[in-house]
């Protein structure tokens, strides 16, 4: 499984290794900014299909997020309960859920929590994905804010209001911490989902699909005219973000507690901007590029929130514009430029210097 | 339905939609302007309307005439945009075109965040103290400060267009716009082109937003639908027409407020949204339609 790795995955892969199976017992104050950190790992990868991969600046992907952490809460509370007395009553005060109750809730949500999203994803994926360029960005930004505001019109998931996501349970005889308690297992999933997105991309970018995306990227009519049905890729690739996405969304609201539409589940001017914020800071398009932005950008994010109270986004716009101003290419792509050789690239000195460049766009 | 069981509804929905239409496409022309200028989509103009209304607000909370802030909205505005542009926008002109809307994305949060800050999170407006006129025997209500809104948008926007067509700064702009690089090299500053233009569109919206704080609602974080409505506008129009921004400013306003009154007011920004999508995808058809007559 291992053996097509060199020297710097593995110790990537080690190092993220010793995170997530040190953080329970080393750093167990930092639980759930490390549970983030894995899920936004994940987020940035998945965008990075569309994103990086296919060239294709989606704003939408917040969308699978928060159907998914809905579908996933509601799923968890109804087996048990009638969800809109649920929600009405605001939680868990009034309904508790059982252990037996619970533990069929939890795989049961998680897994319809990543199929509802790639369903959604089928669906509008045909019609979303004729639109090319900053017209795909625009609309797929519309498209977050409409089911942001759709949301909070519903009354069985609790409106505007939100709605509380079943607790932790107790089991007679046992701790209250039983498993490692709430927080631990939630950390494990996050820790989990993001390996299996990470093995589970690394495979695809090497398959014929991974080609095809980058060439849908490079050109898509060209790739169009030689005879690849770029649609079925485009929708198929969207498909895998969703079903990734809506499991993160899932796992995010049980480490919440607590889903609200507009400032937490469709969150699209936090969420949905970081995970495009932290692929550019790490390099579009590669495997690794989300992955160390994302691990930058959560640094970043929990010192504005630890310093600059009631200014953190305000420090976050900030950094921005600062990010797409000086490092559109990201750190990846300025490694590979500093360092082609660590990139398998070899640069012929003389040949570079005796090219001339011309800029012909003014 | 609503609307045929009350008939003056739909005069009622028709009037509103008109008068804050004006308003839609006041801005969206700003927008059309740095679109077809600077080839830049700027998703802060909203935030500049909201801006420029809660600088008008400022004066009537001093308790002052908010007639007296809207030059003031204006000016400010003005000097907002030629700062971002020189500390900013210069940097990501060329570039990609997903580079500048992040980065206006950015600008646009800052900007939303320090509103919010700055003025509170609560829902404002500035009470205009004009009268307001029943029309037929009070089915209809229509009050001033809308009627003067809308006239001011029209000669806001007839003023800029006198401004293109006329002034030395309006003709370096619609050059520019046509081919950047043959306007270089007549001798047109292109830098500062793109410097006014930009300066320009904020004082658009500045303006745009002082006549919104007097006739509307303010409140920090509502910019956003303001930006897309002037993206719907914009592209169902085209660049650089302004009788075409206007009609489709006018018209989608009028499909706002009768959705308002049918579907009720709290799905009218979900709405605003969906329509976004649905153009688009309409648009890109439409298109595919007539790539395949060429195949």
């Amino acid at each position: 499984m291992f053996a097509d790795f060199d020297k710097k995955e593995l110790t990537g892969l080690a190092f993220l290794l010793f995170l997530g199976i040190s953080t329970p017992y080393l750093f167990s104050g930092y639980r759930i900014q490390m549970a983030e950190l894995f899920l936004f790992m994940v987020y940035a990868s998945t965008w990075n299909i569309q994103g990086g991969k296919m060239g294709y600046n989606t704003f939408g992907n917040i969308v699978f997020f928060g159907v998914g952490m809905y579908v996933c809460a509601s799923t968890q509370i109804a087996v048990a309960f009638p969800l809109g007395e649920w929600t009405a009553a605001g939680g868990y005060k009034t309904f508790v859920h059982t252990p037996q109750q619970y533990f069929l809730g939890i795989p049961l949500g998680i897994l319809l929590a990543g199929i509802v999203p790639a369903i959604i994803a089928l669906i509008i994926g045909s019609a979303l994905l004729v639109l090319r360029g900053h017209y795909f960005a625009i609309g797929t930004l519309g498209l977050g804010i409409a089911s942001g505001e759709f949301a909070t019109s519903l009354e069985i998931i609790g409106g505007g209001q939100g709605m509380t996501v079943p607790f932790w349970p107790k089991v007679a005889g046992l701790p209250h911490t039983f498993l490692g308690g709430g927080v631990n297992f939630f950390f494990t999933l996050s820790f989990l989902l993001f390996l299996a997105v990470f093995f589970f991309l690394r495979w695809l970018y090497k398959t014929r699909f991974g080609l095809i995306l980058t060439a849908i990227r490079d050109n898509e009519d060209k790739a169009e005219s030689m005879g690849i049905p770029t649609m079925h890729y485009k929708v198929t690739g969207w498909v895998f973000s969703a079903f990734f996405m809506g499991i993160a969304g899932g796992i995010f609201g049980n480490i919440n507690g607590y889903i609200e539409p507009t400032e937490v589940a469709f969150a699209g001017a936090t969420v949905g901007v970081f995970m495009v914020l932290m692929t550019i800071l790490g390099g579009k398009g590669t495997l690794w590029g989300p992955i160390i932005g994302a691990f930058i950008f959560q640094l970043f994010k929990e010192f504005f929130w630890t310093y600059f109270l009631g200014w953190q986004l305000v420090a976050l716009g900030a950094l921005i514009i600062g990010i797409i101003i000086f490092f559109p290419e990201g750190i990846m792509g300025m490694l590979r430029q500093k360092y082609p050789a660590l990139f398998g690239e070899v640069v012929d000195e003389e040949a570079r210097l005796a090219q001339v460049t011309i800029n012909t766009d003014d | 339905m609503i609307l045929l069981q009350a008939p003056f509804l739909n005069l009622q929905a028709l009037l509103d939609g008109l008068m804050v239409g004006a308003i839609f496409a006041f801005v969206a022309y700003g927008m059309a302007l740095v679109w077809g200028v600077m080839n830049i989509i700027n998703i802060v103009q909203g935030e500049f309307v909201i801006l420029g209304g809660y600088i008008t607000f400022t004066f009537y909370k001093m308790g002052l005439s908010p007639f007296i802030g809207i030059p003031f909205s204006f000016l400010l505005l003005f000097c907002l945009g030629f700062l971002i542009y020189r500390t900013i926008i210069f940097r990501v002109v060329s570039r990609d075109m997903f580079i500048s809307i992040l980065a206006t994305f950015g600008i646009s949060i800052v900007v939303q965040q320090l509103m919010n800050i700055g003025f509170g999170s609560q829902v404002e407006t500035a009470n205009s103290g004009l009268g307001t006129s029943f029309l037929f025997d009070g089915n209809i209500t229509l009050s001033h400060i809308k009627i003067f809104s809308f006239i001011v948008c029209l000669l806001g926007a007839s003023a800029v267009i006198y401004f293109m067509k006329t002034s030395k700064l309006g003709r370096a702009i619609r050059a520019t716009a046509q081919n950047a690089r043959a306007a270089r090299i007549l001798g047109v500053d292109t830098e500062k082109v793109y410097c006014y233009t930009y300066a320009i569109n904020a004082a658009i919206c500045g303006l745009a937003g002082s006549l919104v704080a007097m006739t509307y609602t303010l409140h920090p974080y509502i910019g956003l639908p303001y930006t897309v409505r002037s993206f719907m506008i914009v592209i169902v129009a085209g660049l650089g027409n302004f009788p075409a921004v206007l009609a489709s400013g006018l018209g989608l306003g009028t499909i706002e407020e009768f959705s308002a009154y049918t579907l009720g007011q709290e799905y009218r920004i979900g709405f605003v949204f969906l329509m976004l999508v649905l153009i688009l995808v309409y648009r890109s058809r439409k298109l595919a339609k007539k790539r395949e007559y060429l195949k």
